[in-house]
């Protein structure tokens, strides 16, 4: 008896001895991995300092908007047209409330769209106009990392970065991760503040979060973005593929300075402005 | 036996209370509902009618991936009609009373699902359409 007790002792503190031991013994034996995945950072950031970082070429369609802000300052019903055209093709519905208010497309004033660049002695046409704001449909998304569900996700074919309504569990991390605010919570049922159905589209129920799909929808019946096709012929909405460097829109940004909101995150929106 | 005088009464109240669904209802089922056949006239659906009765759930939750997930919105052709995948967008085209349809089963099984939370019936969609 007392001899198998002293077995056990021993074989128990080897053992446990061993437990310890393994986690440094594995990090010791992978140490030359981590040697060159080292090198390799160091190699990046060699790249980085000579100018831009290195980024892997684009691949596939990434679309995106260009809104002219020229032309909607010189004509602001353009951006109203536009925001009933999507309200009419989403049942978006209409609170006076502001804390129960579902934005996909909207207006806001530059200081808050743009809040890190200078609001100090803005032209006037800046400083009067309302800016328009939707989901920047970010080429790395915030808001889908933080989905426990995957009711948003990106879509692989298009870039668009959409929503399944049916899989949302109104969590909200999803606002609390979008650093642009394009997402809106239906904090009460919102049929009956709903003006006008379209009949092919669903609308939302309480408990569920909603913002702007690009359309998805629309495109793909051949058909343009609500806002787009509202503010036809006049420039004030480009819509296209951004990897496609023969595209209307990347001909537009070739040729025009562009802001995007707090590019700094490192988001890579997809919207652009033309201020 | 003991207390026969106040066992015996309270055995037959119990049986009378948990058959109280049986004898209520007069010893009969309730109706098997027949939900109605489309208005219009349509004679075929997407699929054959056994596996719609069957799996019609399963083949929505398919169509709502196929839309959303893969992109994948190719139209279902049946004689020569096009549906959209979706269920405002097929199903409703002709079945287009939801209460007589879908409603008349779902009560009798006292099935809840939550489509019509988010999707518009037929009737509730022209129910706020255009006035102008």
């Amino acid at each position: 008896m007392d001899k198998q007790r002293r077995k056990f002792l021993k074989i128990a503190g080897v053992t446990a001895l061993a437990g310890i031991g393994a986690p440094a013994l594995v990090r010791l034996s992978s140490s030359n991995a981590l040697a060159s995945e080292h090198g390799a950072a160091e190699g990046h950031a060699a790249e980085a300092a000579h100018g831009a970082p290195v980024e892997a070429a684009p691949q596939g369609v990434r679309l995106g908007m260009v809104i002219d802000m020229r032309k909607i300052t010189e004509r602001p019903e353009l951006l109203d047209g536009a925001i009933a055209a999507c309200i009419d093709a989403h049942n978006i519905p209409q609170f006076d409330n502001r804390k129960s208010e579902i934005k996909w497309l909207w207006k806001a004033p530059f200081a808050n769209v743009f809040p890190v660049e200078s609001s100090y002695h803005l032209a006037k046409n800046v400083k009067e106009t309302d800016f328009a704001v939707l989901c920047n449909h970010c080429d790395d998304p915030p808001c889908v990392r933080a989905c426990p569900t995957q009711a948003t996700f990106k879509v692989k074919a298009n870039g668009i970065v959409a929503m399944d309504f049916h899989r949302c569990i109104g969590c909200r991390f999803c606002m609390a991760a979008c650093p642009y605010g394009a997402r809106s919570f239906n904090w009460e049922d919102p049929r009956p503040y709903i003006k006008k159905y379209n009949k092919d589209f669903p609308s939302r129920m309480r408990g569920v979060v909603e913002k702007c799909n690009f359309c998805g929808e629309r495109l793909a019946r051949g058909q343009e973005p609500a806002c787009v096709e509202a503010c036809k012929g006049t420039g004030a909405i480009v819509f296209g593929d951004l990897n496609d460097a023969h595209s209307e829109i990347r001909q537009l940004l070739d040729k025009e300075f562009t802001i995007q909101r707090n590019a700094a995150l490192g988001t890579k929106p997809s919207v652009f402005y033309i201020v | 036996m003991y207390n026969k005088g106040t066992i015996i009464p309270g055995l037959i109240i119990f049986v009378l209370f948990v058959t109280f669904p049986i004898w209520f209802n007069g010893l009969k089922a309730a109706t098997v509902p027949k939900p109605e056949l489309p208005p219009g006239g349509e004679k075929k659906c997407v699929e054959s009618v056994e596996y719609m009765r069957a799996n019609h759930m399963q083949l929505l939750n398919e169509w709502r991936d196929n839309v959303l997930r893969d992109g994948n919105r190719t139209v279902v052709t049946v004689e020569g009609k096009d549906y959209r995948k979706g269920l405002q967008q097929a199903c409703m085209q002709c079945h287009s009373n939801k209460e007589k349809f879908c409603d008349s089963c779902h009560t009798y099984a006292a099935v809840k699902p939550y489509c019509w939370d988010c999707h518009l019936s037929p009737k509730e969609a022209v129910s706020k359409e255009e006035t102008h």
